[in-house]
């Protein structure tokens, strides 16, 4: 069943399927350049059903796919290696088995619900992948860190300085939300959401107020969208900032780090601005934003925006002139354009290996024009070249944001949705968060209520990105490599 | 006694090195920075607290951080003061020193692979192949001092100045020790001593399984390390020896202060190389090192 991004659907429109129909139709859309953007078990009668999300980020379409309840299903990863992720943790949640997955290690170390007799392992312990010989050797890292970081335990198989593979092992920080979510909305519904990734808050709930706004048709005045965009552009240059300054901390390059740590608070001070939270908690609700903007608020804003921007610049030049600097970011952790699009990249990663996906261009959130933003593309793939779309996303951010300003729509900020949600349908919230697109994916049962709610941050497409990343590279550009990344913990584990 | 006199500056006055050092990166990142004097409090704080020993670690671990604070002392006891010879002065001393240095290292390189960390194994190997290249051009350094010198000890070979009017070959060296102090302290651009990141350092990593009295013995003996080289580089450029002595001192101690600038200037306006450039600069710096030597045999 295909649908546009911004519409709400009835389950029962698409078709169940048998495994192998489920599976050559997933293949042939990969194949005509979809993408996977969920995979998902459906509690349904006589079972677990999967239900498989799709986009086309040509025209913004999706594809909702079902397959019939079963024990097993022949996996998709071998042909997909975008699957991988989503088969293993389907397996852990639901204890469906994709035969022919090359390696179902636990993904949260939740235990499985479908095998109470099993004890739930301890987060961390599961079977490694080992490199034999006489003079490889093992490096495991965290996940206790040495500095102030989300938990997450990572083993390099090394052989002198060099890693031959690394193995990035998560679930510190499960905390069961999507299980929380079933049953849902309620109060706490929107609480989840803004610390599903706490750096992440207006990202994911423009997601979410995206989803029930498809859900219960409302139309979002044009001020409330406008303020919620500025939002979420001003989280990604507080981020972006963040993440400039500490790659240059990471090869010992003081100034950049030293200002940028400063102008990333001078970011997250204009989204205190607008609402009263320096991380936008409360800002964004279904069905608009919270807070309105004064006429003294968006002179204030304006006239902090600019310096702050001069300051960013700054700080930013300092780094790409930076000869040393530039000689620890070239060539450094490169992903080929393939191999990002076999394992399903996304954000400024993928952007940064010269592949076009861009949640705000592709799925618009409606409101919001397709072109509303420019994208920024490199093609080398590598730390130089995250950090520079990251640069180039900032100038685009700063634009953005001040043309906004300055034509904002009059009118209200909110039209709250009515309260209940229309039963049997299949919604989807997508955003263009800081790290990359972020799904929302929501299923309602027969009451009105989510039987289903599958939340995809774009760290769980790119923790793998970073562990491909790091072949064949030197053990201490580890760090480098992982902020150029700067993917989420529990964004990943929920 | 005025021969002591050098080596109880040396211990009194070299934690303040590491002092100078961030209080420059500091103001060079708009922040007040740390008390001059904090490795004093550090050193007061860890002398003070107690010791964590692993279980599986032998005497080693133990004896490394005494024996290597020992052997810099030792060093220390050779270099010449600003005003008068070493303590202990005599033909090729100059080696003495150097492998007064190497068995410092040693000891913290075996009690680092005591611990049998995988961190500590790879700081202990990096510290060694780095080192191995950087004792070459520091010999090859003090030859092209020695040429002029009326003796073959460091107590002849330094504090003569940059004699003979124009000798740039002589300037090399000065430069030549300066890149051996960031070299052997782990400062930037070959090691960034204030990352937490354990998978990039060098020195930090290996002492990292250390507590209380013998870490401070570790970062005691590393701010006479950076003494040494500070206190080197100074006596190789300023002719101090033919200075009266109020003088002599007063030069000396603004010249330790003014590298210990250089270094914080460094720190706060480049990035650290890759691992694997590192052995690249000090090829250059060992090659740089054999022109300056055949430079000066040549006059």
């Amino acid at each position: 069943m295909e649908f546009p991004h911004f519409e709400a659907v009835p389950l029962a429109g698409a078709a169940v399927l048998p495994p192998v129909l489920f599976r050559r139709e997933i293949l042939a859309r990969v194949d005509a350049g979809w993408r996977m953007l969920a995979l998902f078990g459906l509690p349904c009668p006589g079972g677990v059903g999967l239900c498989c999300l799709l986009g086309r980020d040509a025209d913004g379409r999706l594809a909702f796919l079902r397959q019939v309840p079963a024990e097993s299903y022949p996996s998709l990863t071998p042909d997909c290696p975008q699957a991988h992720l989503f088969e293993r943790e389907v397996h852990e949640q639901w204890g469906i088995i994709p035969e022919g997955h090359p390696w179902l290690k636990p993904v949260r170390f939740t235990g499985c619900p479908a095998r109470p007799e099993e004890p739930r392992p301890a987060p961390g312990v599961t079977d490694h992948f080992q490199l034999r010989g006489e003079e490889a050797h093992e490096v495991a890292v965290g996940p206790v860190h040495a500095g102030i970081i989300e938990p997450g335990h990572f083993r390099f198989q090394c052989f002198g300085e060099d890693v031959y593979h690394l193995e990035i092992s998560l679930g510190f920080q499960h905390r069961g939300i999507e299980a929380r979510l079933i049953g849902g909305p309620d109060k706490r519904t929107v609480h989840f959401m803004e610390t599903l990734a706490g750096d992440t808050t207006i990202g994911h709930g423009l997601a979410h107020a995206a989803l029930v706004e498809a859900l219960t048709k409302t139309a979002v005045p044009a001020r409330g969208r406008a303020i919620a965009r500025i939002a979420l552009e001003l989280e990604r240059l507080a981020n972006h900032t963040g993440d400039l300054g500490a790659m240059a901390g990471d090869v010992g390059y003081q100034p950049t780090m030293a200002f940028c740590g400063r102008i990333r608070g001078d970011f997250l001070n204009l989204t205190g601005l607008v609402c009263g939270n320096r991380f936008g908690r409360g800002l964004v609700r279904p069905g608009g934003v919270a807070f309105d903007l004064d006429k003294p608020t968006i002179r204030e804003l304006l006239s902090r925006l600019e310096l702050t921007r001069r300051a960013a610049f700054g700080a930013a030049e300092l780094l790409f002139l930076s000869s040393t600097t530039l000689a620890r970011f070239e060539g450094t952790g490169r992903v080929s354009a393939e191999t990002a699009r076999e394992i399903g990249l996304v954000g400024p990663p993928a952007r940064a290996c010269g592949l076009p996906r861009d949640a705000r261009h592709a799925f618009p959130l409606p409101g919001a024009g397709p072109k509303d933003i420019p994208m920024q593309l490199h093609d080398f793939g590598g730390v130089y070249a995250r950090a520079l779309v990251r640069r180039l996303e900032m100038e685009a951010s700063l634009d953005f944001i001040h043309d906004a300003l300055i034509g904002l729509p009059e009118g209200p900020v909110r039209h709250a949705p009515e309260s209940g949600l229309p039963s049997g349908m299949v919604a989807v919230g997508l955003t263009e968060g800081w790290r990359g697109e972020i799904c929302h994916v929501a299923v309602t049962g027969d009451d009105g209520r989510f039987a289903a709610y599958k939340v995809v941050d774009p760290s769980f497409h790119n923790w793998f990105g970073l562990a491909v990343a790091l072949r064949g590279q030197q053990i201490s550009d580890f760090p480098l490599c992982n902020k150029s990344f700067n993917l989420s913990y529990c964004g990943h584990d929920l | 006694m005025n021969a002591w006199l050098h080596i109880l500056a040396a211990l009194v006055l070299a934690p303040l090195i590491p002092g100078i050092i961030n209080r420059v990166k500091a103001r060079m990142s708009g922040r007040v920075g740390k008390p001059l004097l904090q490795t004093y409090f550090d050193l007061a704080k860890l002398t003070r607290k107690g010791l964590v020993e692993s279980h599986t670690a032998s005497f080693m671990l133990g004896v490394g951080p005494a024996v290597s604070l020992a052997a810099v002392c030792g060093a220390l006891c050779l270099l010449p003061s600003p005003a008068s010879p070493a303590p202990a002065s005599f033909g090729g001393d100059f080696m003495l020193a150097a492998y007064c240095l190497g068995l410092s290292r040693l000891a913290l390189i075996l009690a680092a692979l005591d611990t049998g960390s995988s961190f500590e194994g790879m700081g202990a190997s990096r510290e060694a192949a780095f080192s191995a290249l950087a004792e070459p051009v520091l010999f090859l350094a003090l030859l092209a001092l020695a040429v002029d010198a009326p003796s073959l000890s460091l107590s002849g070979m330094l504090g003569q100045g940059l004699s003979g009017a124009l000798a740039p070959e002589r300037l090399f060296v000065p430069l030549l020790l300066f890149i051996l102090l960031l070299t052997e302290n782990c400062r930037i651009p070959v090691d960034d001593p204030n990352t937490h990141l354990e998978l990039t350092m060098i020195h930090e990593v290996m002492v990292l399984d250390h507590s209380g009295p013998d870490m401070a013995m570790i970062s005691y003996g590393a701010a006479l390390k950076l003494w040494f080289f500070a206190a080197a580089v100074t006596l190789s450029l300023l002719p101090v020896q033919a200075m009266p002595p109020l003088a002599a001192w007063a030069a000396f101690l603004a010249g330790v202060a003014l590298v210990a600038v250089a270094v914080g200037l460094i720190e706060s306006s480049m990035a650290r190389l890759r691992l694997l450039r590192v052995p690249r600069l000090l090829g250059s710096a060992g090659a740089l090192a054999a022109l300056s030597l055949v430079l000066t045999v040549w006059r």
